[in-house]
């Protein structure tokens, strides 16, 4: 990774070598799959044989799944898609989501939806009997993610499915940091947003796997060319990249995630593993280091050429105390003190030590930076 | 020496991390989010972006790291309390200051030293020379007025690699290196407020009730005003007075009475002064207890003849338009060697 190790693959994975010849490979054609012609058709061959890949790779329907730019507009599409088709005008939207489900879902507020949000307990799961008390025949839709972008805690999604079947409610999963990191199978869930760069594909391909039942409002208007829900020339390349991405060969990096943990454990005694301990994303670890500012954490890695994550910050780059800590009840001082270290395809133990070199004294600094006050 | 180059998204401080880059050092750029409305309001929203833009683009063209750093509690606590704290004492504060003196050569100095850096560089117009902070060779440019709160310990630890420049070499340097912000226009305004209605913004805070303008001279109330927060000793505009003085003079507010609400106007010739008395004196080297200096009372007044006396400046000559909470720095020729803010006058 040039110099550089990099343990940030739930912002963006490096691009898999089998995504870029698959691109390579369709950026020299000319055709748009909509086209009649020979060209036309050539392309839409390779796309349709990218939807029935990435189909079987995730027990889904080709027929389910509409290509979109990415997953924002996979979770977009699904919150507002299916809101706005419905009758009934109350959602349940987990309280940990990501901003592309608790955005979309805030909008639909102001349009005269209710929204009410589902708690998490300390480890970031979400609470079933409170989703079991709250649903109701009024509900259009219920948002929980599969698992948390953040903190890495897997949903109990098959019991949610269950629950919102059981009460012909449709269901909207995010998927996005779970899609090449668990064996997926969308088949009980109406409606999941997966992303190609995650998973060492292109960024700007994304899916959402949507039950062909389900009604739903496109959100984008035009020449219909996705299943009349979502319009706009579909990106073979891109799309071929995803599922070159997708169908490559499995690399399991749970050993050296936790070896990971162990060696943060080591280094930093009093380091707080957030999320669940065993239901979690084999890539994911997440700590808070008590009195460890988190952005001055990463400037301090990234010096070393380790490059973390804080969560998220705004858009002029301001670390924001993370609001899925909050919702699992962490104070702001632990919620502003956590780090995110994601691992995949191409992460090596030399990542690890790297992280575990530089690791003790940029707690020590930081540590001293959060206790500073000039009097 | 490992640098923490503020960026604020201007030219100044563009070229100062350039020419700390060029001198040698390791340069890491940071840009401050200070007002917090206006960065981290309504969740993730952020405002200002044009400026934390160009900030980070500089640093782009410099192939520095750069970080943005979130110093809106300490600004609100320290220097956004005072500012309001002082203009309803019936003061008139310089937020600048404050906040070189609070924020940047304090907390931001503080944080950067406690992760391992050596000094805050910032671009500022003023020299450091064997130790001791002068005056920036452009006389139209020279901000060591805002620097004069600064202790011999920030001084130690501040550069300023822009004091032997004028501004129009600084533009042309920075168009030379390709910096995108060389034609950006100065910014003059208070950063907080920036529509430049600071008697608005105040009345925003702290409410205000509108009560009597006063001849200082007769009592005789001459018009009303809309709150007497925000009003400066010295200032003639925006009195709305329509009845003219007597002697046909024009009249200044000549002193506020916050308590009683009243602004209180005369002739130029109230506004003089011959001293005052200063309190939280600050000195960048050694305390001056009694000696001739040199005093200023604007970012970029003149400095006039001064006799220090403990905490109070007599002055030769005289002085109009001094307003408590203006911050005296006291020059000894382009040397500065401390200051103290004005309580009283006499």
């Amino acid at each position: 990774m040039g110099g550089v190790h990099y343990l940030d693959y739930a912002a963006t994975a490096p691009l898999r070598p089998e995504a870029l010849a698959a691109m390579q490979r369709q950026w020299s054609q000319v055709g748009n799959p909509s086209s009649l012609h020979t060209a036309g058709r050539a392309a839409r061959r390779v796309v349709e044989e990218s939807r029935e890949q990435i189909a079987a790779l995730i027990a889904a329907k080709p027929a389910d799944i509409v290509f979109t730019s990415g997953g924002t507009e996979a979770d977009n599409l699904g919150l507002k898609g299916i809101a706005m088709a419905s009758s009934k005008r109350r959602l349940l939207v987990g309280a940990a989501e990501h901003h592309a489900v608790l955005d979309p879902a805030a909008a639909l507020a102001g349009q005269g939806f209710q929204v009410d949000y589902l708690p998490v307990d300390a480890l970031g799961r979400i609470d079933v009997d409170y989703l079991a008390d709250a649903l109701s025949d009024d509900v259009a839709l219920v948002a929980v993610m599969w698992a948390n972008n953040e903190v890495g805690t897997i949903q109990p999604i098959d019991e949610v499915a269950r629950l919102c079947r059981r009460h012909h409610v449709p269901l909207h999963s995010d998927a996005v940091q779970v899609l090449g990191q668990l064996d997926l199978d969308v088949s009980g869930v109406t409606s999941v947003a997966i992303s190609a760069h995650k998973v060492g594909g292109p960024v700007g391909v994304g899916a959402l796997v949507l039950d062909r039942n389900q009604a739903v409002s496109p959100l984008l208007h035009g020449g219909g060319q996705e299943r009349d829900v979502r319009s706009g020339t579909v990106d073979a390349a891109g799309i071929a990249g995803f599922a070159a991405a997708l169908a490559a060969p499995k690399v399991d990096v749970r050993p050296l995630r936790d070896d990971l943990i162990r060696q943060v454990m080591v280094t930093v005694p009093d380091a707080v593993l957030n999320g669940d301990p065993v239901e979690r994303l084999p890539n994911n670890a997440h700590f808070s280091f008590p009195g460890c500012p988190g952005d001055a954490l990463l400037m301090l890695l990234d010096a070393q050429g380790v490059a973390v994550s804080t969560g998220s910050a705004c858009t002029a780059g301001i670390p924001q105390p993370s609001h899925v800590l909050m919702a699992m009840g962490a104070d702001e001082d632990l919620a502003g003190s956590s780090l995110r270290f994601s691992l995949g395809w191409a992460s090596s133990q030399s990542d690890v030590d790297a992280l575990a070199a530089a690791l003790p004294q940029a707690v020590e600094r930081a540590r001293r930076a959060g206790g500073r006050r000039r009097s | 020496m490992r640098v923490v180059a503020a960026l604020s998204g201007g030219v100044d401080s563009a070229v100062a991390a350039a020419r700390l880059v060029a001198a040698g050092h390791e340069v890491t750029g940071v840009h401050l989010a200070l007002a917090e409305k206006r960065y981290a309001g309504g969740g993730r929203g952020c405002c200002t972006l044009e400026d934390v833009h160009d900030a980070r683009r500089a640093a782009d063209v410099l192939g520095i790291p750069f970080y943005v750093w979130d110093f809106a509690a300490e600004f609100q606590e320290t220097v956004l309390d005072d500012f309001l704290a002082e203009y309803q004492a019936g003061r008139t504060p310089n937020p600048c200051v404050s906040c070189n003196q609070h924020i940047k050569f304090a907390a931001v100095l503080d944080r950067a030293q406690a992760l391992g850096f050596d000094a805050v560089g910032t671009g500022h117009y003023a020299r450091i020379i064997d130790g001791q902070l002068h005056r920036g060779v452009d006389p139209l440019k020279d901000q060591s007025y805002v620097l004069g709160v600064l202790d011999a310990a920030q001084v130690a630890a501040s550069m300023f690699p822009l004091g032997d420049s004028h501004k129009s070499q600084v533009r042309q340097e920075a168009a030379d290196r390709g910096l995108l912000v060389a034609d950006k226009p100065d910014s003059h305004d208070i950063c907080f407020i920036p529509d430049g209605d600071t008697r608005g913004f105040l009345r925003s805070r702290l409410g205000g009730q509108d009560g009597p303008i006063v001849d200082a001279e007769s009592g005789e109330t001459l018009g009303r005003h809309p709150g007497a927060v925000g009003f400066t000793i010295g200032q003639r505009r925006g009195l709305n007075l329509r009845q003219p003085a007597e002697d046909g003079q024009p009249r200044y507010i000549v002193d506020v009475d916050v308590p009683s609400n009243t602004v209180f106007v005369g002739p130029p010739v109230r506004l003089r002064v011959t001293g005052f008395d200063v309190d939280r004196q600050r000195w960048t080297g050694q305390p001056v207890v009694c000696g001739d200096v040199e005093v200023q009372i604007r970012a970029h007044g003149e400095p006039v003849a001064a006799h220090l006396d403990g905490v109070t400046v007599n002055l030769p000559g005289q002085l109009s338009g001094v307003a408590p909470g203006q911050i005296a720095v006291f020059y000894d020729d382009t040397r500065v060697l401390g200051s103290g803010r004005i309580v009283r006058t006499v």
